[in-house]
């Protein structure tokens, strides 16, 4: 779906400066329908890898292919664009309409979709983030999460292949943060939509089936999550957190017990607590 | 402990109507102890953002009173200026505040408002500078130039060099990574206790307010639902979590192991004490 | 307190007011202002003042809605007409203390009060009854022949409808930045008015620091939904006029055409 070939990116100089390398030599291969999620602190690079991805940024060196189409090539610059679908964190700066149903019909219009399509594009996009009910409201009255959903229909609205979905929780309650994940999930699940979730939230990623840690601008880290968590002390190093169960695990493995570091989830957390104190 | 801010029945409604109905408070009383962190915490909306706008005076209760030292602050409204010094309130994504072209003048900002100058306002803008962690060589710097950390610290401090009696933060930590969450969390504890000074801190974040706060104050619908110390709060798990409320992971993986017969206190709701009391435990033989 | 301003705010709702096509929306409202310019007696105020009040009923607004768009106006309103009390001479009516008060004056007065507050309800329903794209589709169609002459009517409409689009947004924000900068205690109420000014400044470089980061990201989340440009780009809501629309815009220009002739027969 989305090969990445020895990408390396470096800003523009500023005057009087070394152009600072953001990425370098990054290679990935992202699967069809995978729900993949890229970790790492501010400035490790994952932002910029997401602006990559939808050509909004140019690699320097190597290559970001999409279905096989080069980001480099200008003639495929709007193709690639309709089948990545950018999502943001700030969900107030990327709506552009007053009505949540204009602001989603906002990218198929730029497509130039016959009106009828549009309407029924954006009836489904709208029902597949379960916001129908707000197809007439103003977005600045909505909360947060619901914001971040539109956003969201806005892009699936393009039927992309894929989502990137760059720190979409970061400026979100604990309540939109769940609505959020939830929608992603459940496209992820439901219609098997390509998902990207770039994140400095541990807790994000304990669902995805692959994880991918960042550190100044090189992958550290690939695996699933069960295979990534249990690296305690590095993920510490790169001044992550490590989701609670596993923090708890590895404190007990450290005074002697004999309990597995892979049990992410509270309750299999629980049973593993347990079936050491039998 | 002794009161250095007492709420008393407050209530506020917005104007009826209006859309923007949520965020109203009905009716809360309770007391901020001299010298302690009191973590506020509740959903969007349940009122909170309210609530501390009137702590320092920017709004004014629609009923009830609010004592600061003794004396309400609203005796005399013209004096409330003087309220927003001792009571000093840091909202949220305060970064957006900064205007100044060097972070030393927008620390002074507040204190210049005071009518400070002089060696006393440079003593107070590097204090200030101190206590959220950065070093004198950025006063010269242009706040635009820092990074996202580091500006929120330098609108805190803008906050902190005003000396404020009572501190108030609306969720300080919002939007920060890991490393930078963690980091502003210790630097603001490390000032409450050097300075003895009085923080009231809103977040989001359950683990946050559970390891930093001495006492918490949860608010639902407008309304206080508990108040006390992070023990008693924590011991009401299950309550907090029907209210709809994020617990600790700690609280959480304690709770799932007493329904499996793990006899554990009920007042677990840290890592520390979850791995210290589960270590008692396989001393004490297994049960499970 | 910001938060009263109700410019470009939009209240959906399913009337005949909301129905009608933006374009007859903005042609009526041209009619509607021009008339008000010709009215020049209570006759023809009458007539104008039955215009507005049947467009309000039939859109269902509310008249509190609209009295309170014209809040941020009332001063220069009162301004004016006391100026005008003060200034036009003609026909004596009374005396207060050492000023003469004439018919002319009130008379003038009366009707710069009226011609103001309808003229500003007047465009208030316009923008209450039509949401933002709809009224920028509606510009961007009416002017389209001015294209041909290279104007940039498509990027003119955008501009503003991302304009009406954020200033709750920036009115929220505004607001937020005053009350950051009174708890550090700024003083926007006393002091001269070079004093006054002067204060403004912790609130206007916060506001305009956020504003470009907004356009910046805005900017971006555009491009990566394929924004291009007016080219090439359909609607959502194709614009149709409807016989609704051709009986309406009947029904203001016979108006109009009312007023006028009023007008000239001296009423």
């Amino acid at each position: 779906m989305i090969e990445i070939k020895h990408l390396r990116y470096a800003y523009p100089a500023v005057e009087g400066q070394e152009p600072a390398a953001v990425l370098e030599d990054v290679d990935l291969h992202i699967e069809k329908g995978s729900f993949t999620a890229i970790l790492g602190h501010n400035g490790s690079g994952k932002s910029t890898l997401a602006k990559l991805l939808s050509a909004v940024l140019l690699p320097s060196g190597g290559e970001v292919l999409v279905d096989g189409l080069s980001t480099a090539e200008e003639k495929n610059i709007m193709e690639i664009r309709r089948r990545v679908g950018m999502v943001f964190q700030n969900p107030d700066n990327q709506i552009v309409a007053n009505v949540v149903e204009e602001d989603v019909a906002f990218a198929p219009e730029n497509l130039g979709v016959p009106a009828e399509e549009i309407r029924a594009r954006v009836d489904e996009a709208l029902a597949a983030v379960g916001m129908e009910a707000f197809r007439l409201h103003a977005p600045h009255l909505l909360s947060g999460g619901q914001k971040q959903r539109i956003a969201i229909a806005g892009v699936l609205a393009m039927q992309p292949e894929v989502l990137v979905l760059d720190e979409v929780t970061a400026m979100l309650d604990p309540e939109g943060r769940r609505e959020v994940l939830e929608t992603v999930h459940r496209l992820n699940r439901e219609r098997g939509m390509t998902v990207l979730l770039i994140t400095h939230h541990m807790s994000e990623v304990e669902k995805a089936d692959r994880v991918i840690v960042m550190e100044q601008g090189r992958v550290v880290m690939d695996g699933s999550p069960k295979e990534v968590f249990p690296r305690v002390e590095e993920l510490r190093r790169l001044s992550l957190d490590v989701p609670g169960t596993v923090d708890l695990l590895y404190e007990l493995r450290r005074i002697g017990w004999d309990v597995p570091l892979d049990a992410l989830g509270v309750d299999e957390c629980a049973d593993a607590i347990c079936k050491f104190l039998q | 402990m002794e009161p250095i801010m007492r709420v008393e029945n407050l209530s506020h409604v917005y104007s009826a109507g209006t859309p923007f109905q949520k965020g109203a408070v009905r009716n809360v009383s309770f007391d901020i102890m001299r010298g302690e962190l009191l973590g506020v915490i509740g959903h969007t909306g349940s009122g909170k953002s309210t609530l501390i706008q009137h702590l320092n005076g920017l709004l004014k209760p629609s009923e009830g009173h609010i004592y600061l030292a003794g004396k309400d602050i609203w005796e005399n409204p013209k004096e409330i200026r003087n309220v927003r010094f001792r009571v000093g309130l840091v909202f949220q994504y305060p970064e957006y505040q900064l205007f100044e072209e060097t972070v030393r003048a927008d620390v002074a900002f507040g204190p210049k408002n005071m009518g400070l100058s002089g060696e006393e306002l440079e003593q107070r803008v590097r204090h200030a500078m101190e206590d959220v962690g950065l070093d004198a060589s950025y006063l010269d710097k242009s706040p635009f130039e820092l990074s996202g950390g580091e500006k929120r610290r330098v609108a805190i401090a803008g906050v902190l060099a005003m000396h404020p009696e009572v501190l108030i933060l609306d969720e300080p930590t919002a939007g920060l990574d890991p490393e930078g969450r963690e980091n502003l969390l210790r630097c603001l504890k490390s000032y409450q206790q050097k300075r003895k000074s009085t923080v009231l801190m809103v977040s989001h974040s359950m683990s946050e307010i559970a390891r930093f706060s001495d006492r918490i104050l949860v608010m639902k619908d407008a309304r206080v639902l508990m108040c006390g110390t992070p023990e008693e709060v924590f011991s009401r798990t299950e309550e907090l979590e029907t209210a709809g409320l994020n617990t600790p992971k700690a609280a959480r993986i304690a709770l799932a192991l007493r329904k499996r017969g793990v006899e554990l206190p009920e007042s677990i709701f840290t890592m520390e004490a979850l791995v210290n009391a589960l270590a008692a435990k396989k001393g004490g033989g297994g049960v499970c | 307190m910001l938060k009263d301003i109700t410019l470009g705010q939009f209240f959906p709702g399913n009337t005949l007011a909301h129905r009608l096509d933006p374009r007859t929306k903005l042609m009526v409202t041209v009619l509607y202002i021009v008339a008000l310019f010709c009215a020049k007696s209570f006759v023809s105020y009458g007539v104008m003042a039955l215009w507005l009040v049947t467009a309000v009923q039939v859109s269902k607004v509310g008249y509190k809605a609209l009295v309170k768009g014209l809040k941020p106006v009332w001063f220069i309103i009162v301004f004016t007409a006391v100026l005008n009390l003060i200034y036009i001479k003609g026909t004596p009516l009374v005396t207060i203390w050492k000023f003469t008060i004439y018919r002319e004056a009130v008379e003038t007065a009366v009707f710069m009060i009226l011609r103001i507050a309808m003229l500003i309800m007047g465009t208030f329903l316009l923008t209450y009854t039509t949401s933002p794209i709809r009224l920028t589709d509606g510009l961007e169609t009416l002017l389209s022949p001015l294209k041909k002459l290279h104007a940039p009517v498509h990027e003119l409409a955008m501009m503003m409808a991302i304009a009406l689009r954020f200033i709750p947004t920036l009115i929220e924000e505004t607001d937020k930045i005053m009350s950051a900068q009174k708890a550090r205690g700024a003083d926007f109420e006393s002091g001269g008015l070079l004093q006054r000014a002067k204060a403004l400044i912790p609130i206007l470089v916060p506001l305009f620091i956020s504003a470009f980061r907004r356009a910046d990201e805005l900017a971006t989340a555009m491009e990566c939904r394929c924004y291009s440009g007016g080219e090439g780009r359909t609607k959502l809501h194709v614009l149709r006029f409807a016989a609704k629309d051709y009986l309406v815009l009947a029904l203001a220009a016979v108006l109009t055409a009312a007023v006028i002739v009023l007008g000239r027969m001296g009423l």
